[in-house]
């Protein structure tokens, strides 16, 4: 039982993800849920890859063939969708600064103007 | 020959890597000379085209050109060895005739718009990050359609997903353009998490990434049916249909005319993922009905599109009619387009069946569904990939977009109107040109499979008529705006772009059965015949 | 942003380069150890940010141009690529890991499981890759220091 807590974890941080998104007014608090979205959907892929009383999956002087080793591709499958959040975080983060510097305001209410 | 052998062999990573290969070196280039490397962009895409018509036709004809790599008319490619190993951990590119097709639609999008964007912005700064960031996206695009290893589509698909963002906010000194990019991109990326996530589900399940292995050992256990839901959803945000559609008109109308052409092609991408996703990676559970536990799942998964397609068009036609805005309102127009594609392929879906003798088939009206969906998603691309580049024809000439207060065009912009007329005609269905071929495919299967879908669908074809002859009329016909005396004809570059998309209509409307019997039908025959992907690897 | 007390300009001085032989050792040995290009470049590029705090921005963008750091972030980029296309004329499949145990260079020395220079076309790869991330990651954070600087009318 204790080695699902991290899957809990995981339901709560999209859950309160997905909450600042929808509900929050602040450019920046829209911004920072996204990122949590993608902290709980990177700690399920790297969570899928555990084993009980395994190793990290480097062979080093101490392993044989026979160790029990942690899988080693959710630890790239997460890698690469770190690399990509924080590519997406600094473009989201330059559009808030233009944003800003054209409206003035942070708030998604004043900024969801009809045009002409 | 020998040497075209080995290109073909070869072209899915080439296909890949040459554009790449471009985007890097554009930088470079372009400190040198600004003419340079426009003419290197449009070699670059130019390669890629041909490479692109050299698979395709490899596959189409099961090993004309190279007879070693194909088997069942599908091309697999393995990076890193000569195959996929036990048990299989290497990324595969499985190319067969749907994604051939696909693949042909991602090569006319880009070119014209490279070609078109020589002119186009000519006057604007930061010329080089724009052409390294249309060939990021015309590589992710290329990726996408490819891939047969569902992490890498979920990589590439990101890869669009920001390439085009930055696109859209590139002029960055009007606020709606930078207001629209921010809108793409949280919704985007928001989509592109969930099917991580239910990548994730599928390989904690199964462990296997690829998509035929995994459509191998699929069961229908709860976790499957979350990560289906997941991916429906998902990858139905990602191509906008209703009621997820409400990033789609205002990023299509507020980029630039030339980026607009290729984000078309990369929502096609998405739509595409999803029938891949029902037709093979689920297939076990649509078309072996006799095994399998999922008996209503067909035509649960058919209503359901088809409840979402005909809510899509129907809300893509009405707001469309009261838009003032002439991009916006063919951004509404290519969502109701994109309902009809799902229209067709969802009431095919929803009449897979087990007859009596244990067999499940789809009824021939079904497939006939399946073949015009399919079809329309050619031509759909096309037409309103003209009717956006004629669109920024007009921005360029008289720099304003507000239909309010344009008028009288025709009269100095004579090849404009006539590119304007063909893309008209050919996304409301008029005979001869293609938009009529696939929309009758469209109307008699749907008639035969529920007569209310088709009479819906004709219904609001007719009101696109209407809106775009309003559009017409007070654009390009009516009385002399004196602000607007002096307009000339637009550079000889943007009406090569736009004649070499309006070429191919008017070439595809003449001879629909070519394209039908040639292209089209493999590429539904390969959706339904699910097990020979399954056996490519 | 305004540069900080002499104090912490003279600490960040010492750390630089020990961060910077850090990152390097995390990108050379990726293929041995946890890391790799991009973990390696991150910390590295991590190192490159305090300097740019501790020094204020004014100063830093007189010294490193952005176009330099463009550069860079291209050779690092047509270095991964090429790689990639050198795979295919050698070992007639794309990326293929044509150097691994090649020659006199690449093969091993000695006894062990894994050592530093048999895998490859791996820690070329990862050198590029660590290359681009460094560049990139600077390049935004310096750009974002100079859109900032902007949005305050420029107080320095």
């Amino acid at each position: 039982m204790i080695y699902n807590i991290p899957y809990f974890a995981v339901a709560a941080l999209i859950l309160i993800g997905l909450y600042a998104v929808v509900f929050k007014r602040n450019l920046i608090k829209i911004v920072i849920g996204i990122t949590l979205i993608e902290s709980g959907v990177n700690l399920f892929l790297i969570t899928l890859g555990f084993r009980e009383n395994s190793v990290a999956p480097i062979h080093t002087a101490g392993t044989t063939e026979k160790t029990l080793m942690s899988l080693p591709v959710p630890q790239a499958l997460t890698l690469t969708s770190i690399v990509i959040g924080v590519a997406v975080l600094a473009l989201m983060l330059s559009l808030v600064i233009h944003i800003y510097r054209h409206y003035g305001t942070l708030d998604v209410r004043k900024i969801k103007e009809v045009d002409e | 020959m020998d040497f075209l052998a080995t290109l073909v062999n070869h072209s899915p990573a080439l296909i890949i890597a040459v554009p790449l290969l471009g985007a890097f070196l554009t930088p470079l280039i372009g400190k040198i000379n600004g003419k340079v490397r426009n003419v290197f962009v449009i070699l670059v895409v130019a390669c890629t085209s041909f490479l692109i018509a050299l698979l395709a036709y490899n596959v189409f004809t099961n090993g004309a050109l190279s007879a070693d790599a194909v088997t069942n008319n599908i091309q697999t490619y393995v990076f890193g060895a000569k195959d996929i190993g036990t048990p299989a951990v290497r990324i595969a590119f499985e190319v067969d005739a749907m994604n051939a097709f696909m693949a042909l639609i991602a090569a006319i999008l880009p070119l014209a718009a490279v070609v078109y964007s020589w002119a186009f912005m000519k006057d604007e700064t930061g010329q080089d990050k724009y052409y390294t960031l249309i060939l990021l996206m015309t590589a992710g695009m290329l990726g996408m359609m490819l891939t047969g290893d569902m992490f890498n589509f979920f990589v590439f698909l990101e890869i669009t997903s920001i390439a085009t963002a930055a696109l859209i906010a590139f002029r960055i000194d009007q606020k709606y353009s930078v207001q629209a990019a921010f809108k793409y991109i949280v919704i985007s990326s928001i989509g592109a998490l969930f099917v991580l996530f239910a990548v994730a589900l599928f390989y904690g399940q199964y462990n296997a990434l690829n998509m035929a292995v995994i459509g191998d050992s699929i069961k229908y256990t709860m976790l499957d049916k979350i990560a289906l839901v997941l991916l429906i959803a998902s990858l139905a945000l990602k191509t906008g249909i209703a009621p997820m559609h409400m990033w789609l008109p205002e990023a299509y109308g507020r980029a630039p005319s030339s980026v607009t052409v290729v984000i078309i092609g990369t929502t096609l991408g998405s739509l595409y993922a999803m029938f891949r996703m029902i037709f093979t990676v689920y297939g076990k559970h649509i078309w072996d009905l006799g095994k399998t536990m999922a008996l209503q799942l067909p035509q649960l998964l058919g209503i359901l599109l088809v409840a979402l397609a005909i809510l899509t068009i129907i809300l893509g036609v009405f707001m469309a009619l009261k838009q003032s805005d002439l991009k916006k309102m063919i951004g509404f127009a290519a969502v109701a387009e994109i309902g009809y594609m799902l229209l067709a392929v969802g009431s095919a879906i929803a009449t897979i069946s087990l007859n009596e003798s244990g067999v499940t088939v789809m009824t021939s009206a079904g497939q006939m569904a399946l073949k015009g969906g399919i079809f329309h998603v050619l031509n759909d691309a096309l037409d309103v990939g003209l009717l956006f580049l004629v669109a920024g024809a007009v921005y360029f000439a008289a720099k304003e977009t507000s239909l309010n207060k344009l008028g009288g065009l025709a009269r100095n912009m004579k090849y404009t109107t006539v590119f304007f007329l063909i893309g008209l005609f050919a996304v409301s269905g008029l005979p001869p040109l293609n938009g009529f071929a696939s929309k009758l495919m469209i109307y008699e299967s749907t008639y035969a499979i529920n007569p209310i879908l088709s009479i819906a669908a004709i219904l609001c074809s007719i009101l696109l008529l209407a809106t775009f002859v309003k559009v017409f009329h007070s654009v390009f016909l009516g009385p002399k705006i004196p602000k607007f005396s002096n307009v000339k004809e637009v550079p000889k570059s943007m009406l090569i772009g736009m004649a070499i998309i309006a070429v191919i209509i008017i070439f595809i409307g003449l001879f629909p059965n070519l394209i039908v019997e040639n292209i089209v039908k493999p590429a539904s025959e390969a959706l339904m015949n699910y097990g020979l992907y399954l056996g490519g690897i | 942003m305004s540069e900080m007390s002499k104090i912490v300009k003279t600490i960040s001085n010492i750390a630089f380069p020990l961060v910077l032989i850090f990152g390097l050792y995390v990108i050379a040995h990726g293929h041995l150890t946890p890391g790799g290009g991009f973990q390696g470049g991150a910390v590295v590029a991590s190192a490159c940010a305090m300097i740019l705090v501790a020094y204020g921005s004014v100063w830093t963008m007189k010294k490193i141009k952005e176009k330099h750091l463009s550069l860079f972030e291209s050779v690092g980029a047509i270095g991964f690529i090429g790689l990639a296309f050198l795979g295919l004329l050698f070992g007639l499949v794309f990326f293929k890991n044509f150097l691994l145990g090649e020659g006199l260079i690449f093969s091993e020395i000695g006894q062990g499981l894994s050592n530093i220079n048999t895998a490859g076309v791996l820690p070329l790869m990862n050198f590029a890759v660590g290359l681009k991330v460094i560049a990139g990651l600077f390049a935004i954070i310096l750009v974002m220091a100079y859109a900032t600087n902007k949005l305050k009318g420029g107080e320095n």
